[in-house]
């Protein structure tokens, strides 16, 4: 073929693990993959964390994280194997030929330098163009990725923009010296709902517009869907499947892909709310920094016995420091926690051992959830002791019991937190909120950092357990898919206020206020032209602009 | 799913040559120090030759400046610094760790008083600090350990402090508050376990220190008195032999530097094979 750009074949990759405990071992990180790319097309990579599939990403760059050796297979860029390269032939290549945008911009820009002498850095020093040039190209660049102010965004230093716009400026960082291949590598999964939208949309048309290559990388199939040309489902290393966007998402062949697409179709039949909440949260308003700065402003919600009350919103909307002031990590400034009818004291030192036993939380983060010294069974035996005064071959049997509940086994007993998966983990946080019988567990984001499939698991989890125990959830999360397959209520929240609140279905009904529907219109579906449709039909913009 | 129950910490088969020679030189440093008596080859005070004699098969290292045998001296010597230098250091490393991590645990105005009064302290050089109060105050062992314990237990302080602070803001210490653990099991179930790879690195740092201070005090002649022997009295001792090429006084001094080697060597060694917090593999 004359106009493939990138031809990468056979490749295999490898690295020493560590594993903790036993003697380092060589693993293989991708295992036979080959593909190629034309100028112009948009290859979507996708895949769980441990895929490879970022490793692969970074092949065409000659490139290896710490440790990581290409020990077989070509990688054609424009006709010269890169593999054979030398350090300077690698170096010219790079910034000139293939470009990269990494996932946390905030974290790749250097915050000692303006934007503008970042954005230009890669075209002078390969000579593509000079000073003046190149900043002209890279604020056209602005203008097209519709940056506000684009003649003097230049100027700024990264932490005076937003992180959405950081992102879009790392696109322009990478489109300026004109490359034929660009690799985004999950270029919008730290951002908001809202905010990743429009940068979405933003890269999409520069793509287009200036006729660049790229690989992009991401676990989200949703978001591929919307930029890719053709898509490569990766796991452990290995291709599952390859074809074109509409091949994967309409007719997905093996089973990994199927289940990848229909992941979110999680059955929950809404319940009706009864005339006693378990806990009610009444005119509640709660601030920072010596009551100035309010992140919760009046929120009044109410949780029902065995049932889950979702709080959905954008960073900084709040949700988190709602579940702090109903633990009493941050005491309100006004309102009050009711809890079972009567009164909670609103500073955590001064609730009883009862109240706080019934009163659980999961967090995001499992891996510092629990404390890496201990093991599984100190972990979650602990509450058994602590509340129970269960202890010996009693608080074991406990233990083996609740993680048979959690469907992981007696056998992992003896394990460290570093020993399990980043599913597991979070699993081993369940039981040891369960461990303390409470009457509701806060969840604060805790499927956001889990693949899809890991995160389905842990929601059908929790849904079984709600059965079984009788458990009511508060359930923090910006994820509306989640939200719609686990809650019988929902509050939205934006800037510390609440602005919609009812049971499920009554806050999934139009009309919506202009939040909601800002935020129900940005959860990427699995359409093609999905995200045209969206952008057309909103009716406010997102606050990361 | 596999179930193994392998330790977090299992001892490496092979221990680095860094950390053997390192390993080596320690043990042979505290079992001179622990059989003092029983090798030296003359009494610590005993006077047995000429002034300054070389080095020969009766005195091996040859004779300080009264005519005593300097190997034994130097053997007593081990025992004497080596024994303070501990002691001073596990003084420090008990009060500035408890200090510091329930400074970081606590927070408000306990922080605030314990770390203003440290700050008091490091204001003043050490040294200087040292030499006033042991002027002042009798110079014996407990005066001398006492202050070289407080003096250094500041340094200690901040760094818990520093790292407990750290640990403290993480979520399983959350957890832990909101289960409504006391601070006892917050300090020493919690925390402890993660602060004592960086603590461990610092014990080394810090009994060198120790030495090093000790001998510095000893040399101004305010640290161990005599007839007892320890090493910087006794580069004190035979100062003035340097002059006439007599290399008595370097003697102590390369013992002094050969200790701190070794136990840094031994200390990173520990570090390296305790640091894997999240299943890596430190920085070794």
């Amino acid at each position: 073929m004359a106009d493939t750009l990138l031809d990468i074949r056979n490749l295999r990759i490898e690295a020493t693990v560590y594993p903790p405990g036993e003697p380092p071992r060589t693993a293989t990180i991708v295992d036979d993959v080959s593909l190629t790319l034309e100028k112009g097309r948009v290859l979507g990579l996708i895949g769980e964390s441990g895929a490879g599939k970022s490793t692969i990403g970074l092949s065409p760059m000659g490139y290896g994280r710490g440790g990581v050796r290409i020990t077989g297979g070509e990688v054609i860029l424009n006709g010269r194997n890169i593999l054979q390269q030398s350090k300077n032939g690698i170096r010219k290549l790079r910034g000139r030929e293939v470009c990269y945008v990494a996932q946390s911009a905030a974290a790749a820009f250097n915050p000692a330098q303006r934007l503008m002498d970042q954005v230009v850095e890669s075209s002078l020093k390969h000579g593509v163009a000079n000073r003046a040039e190149a900043e002209k190209r890279a604020i056209a660049l602005f203008k097209k990725l519709s940056l506000p102010n684009p003649e003097n965004i230049g100027r700024r230093y990264p932490h005076q923009v937003s992180g959405g716009q950081l992102q879009r400026v790392m696109t322009v960082m990478a489109l300026c010296p004109e490359p034929d291949l660009i690799i985004f590598d999950e270029p919008t999964t730290a951002l908001d709902v809202t905010t990743q939208i429009d940068v979405l949309a933003a890269i999409k048309d520069a793509i287009r517009d200036t006729g660049v290559a790229a690989l992009y990388i991401t676990h989200d199939l949703a978001v591929v869907t919307q930029v890719a040309d053709d898509i490569m489902v990766l796991r452990h290393g290995k291709m599952v499947e390859k074809g074109t966007t509409f091949e994967i998402i309409k007719q997905p062949k093996q089973p990994y892909t199927q289940a990848l697409v229909s992941v979110h179709h999680i059955e929950h039949e809404e319940k009706q709310p009864t005339p006693k909440p378990i806990l009610s949260v009444k005119k509640v308003t709660a601030a920072y920094g010596n009551g100035i700065i309010k992140v919760l402003k009046d929120v009044t919600v109410d949780i029902h016995p065995s049932q889950t009350l979702a709080v959905v919103g954008e960073s900084g909307s709040g949700k988190s420091t709602l579940a702090r002031a109903i633990t009493g990590l941050l005491p309100p400034q006004q309102g009050e926690i009711i809890f079972e009818g009567r009164k909670l004291s609103s500073r955590l030192a001064d609730r009883s051992k009862d109240d706080l036993r019934q009163l659980q939380m999961i967090y995001q983060m499992a891996d510092v959830a629990m404390n890496p010294r201990h093991t599984v069974g100190t972990i979650i035996g602990r509450p058994l002791t602590f509340y129970f005064g269960l202890r010996g071959a009693e608080r074991d049997k406990r233990v083996k019991e609740l993680l048979e509940e959690i469907e992981m086994g007696a056998g992992f007993i003896h394990r460290y937190p570093a020993e399990l998966s980043g599913g597991q983990k979070q699993r081993v946080c369940i039981a040891r909120a369960l461990a303390a019988k409470p009457k509701l567990i806060i969840c604060d984001e805790v499927t956001s950092a889990l693949d899809p499939l890991v995160a389905n698991g842990i929601l059908k989890l929790l849904l079984n357990l709600q059965k079984m125990e009788q458990v009511a959830y508060l359930f923090i999360t910006h994820d509306l898919a989640t939200v719609k397959s686990i809650a019988d209520s929902i509050a939205v929240m934006y800037r510390g206020e609440l602005v919609r609140y009812g049971s499920k279905s009554q806050v999934l009904t139009p009309p919506f206020d202009d939040y909601t529907d800002l935020l129900l219109s940005s959860v990427p579906e699995m359409e093609i032209g999905w995200l045209e449709t969206a952008i057309a039909g909103r009716k406010m913009a997102s606050a990361g602009n | 799913m596999s179930v193994s129950a392998a330790p977090l910490v299992k001892a490496r088969r092979r221990i680095p040559i860094g950390a053997a020679i390192g390993l080596f030189f320690t043990g042979l440093f505290l079992s001179t120090a622990i059989f003092a008596p029983l090798i030296a080859p003359h009494p610590l005070g005993e006077i047995v030759g000429d002034v300054w004699m070389p080095m020969s098969a009766k005195f091996p290292l040859g004779t300080d400046n009264l005519g005593r045998d300097l190997l034994s001296r130097m053997i007593y010597g081990t025992r004497t610094t080596i024994f303070i230098a501990a002691v001073a250091t596990a003084l420090s490393f008990t009060l500035g760790s408890i200090l510091g991590f329930t400074a970081a645990v606590v927070g408000g105005w306990f922080d605030m008083t314990m770390s203003r009064c440290v700050d008091l302290l490091m204001s003043i050089p050490t040294l200087i600090f040292a030499l006033v109060v042991l002027s002042v105050l009798p110079s014996n062992l407990v005066t001398l350990i006492l202050l070289m314990g407080t003096l250094d237990s500041t340094r200690v302080y901040r760094l818990s402090r520093a790292v407990a602070a750290d640990i403290n803001a993480m979520d399983f210490v959350e957890a832990a508050k909101l289960r409504g653990e006391g601070r006892a099991w917050i300090i020493f179930r919690e925390i402890l376990p993660n602060a004592l790879s960086p603590l461990v690195s610092e014990l080394g740092l810090r009994f060198i220190f120790a030495v090093l201070f000790l001998s510095a005090l000893s040399f101004l002649g305010l640290g161990v008195q005599p007839p007892q022997a320890d090493w910087g009295g006794m580069v004190k001792d035979n100062k003035d032999g340097i002059v006439f090429g007599i290399s008595a006084a370097l003697m102590p001094a390369a013992v002094i530097g050969a200790l701190a080697i070794s136990v840094n060597l031994v200390a990173d060694w520990i570090l390296n094979r305790t640091t894997d917090l999240k299943g890596g593999r430190g920085n070794g």
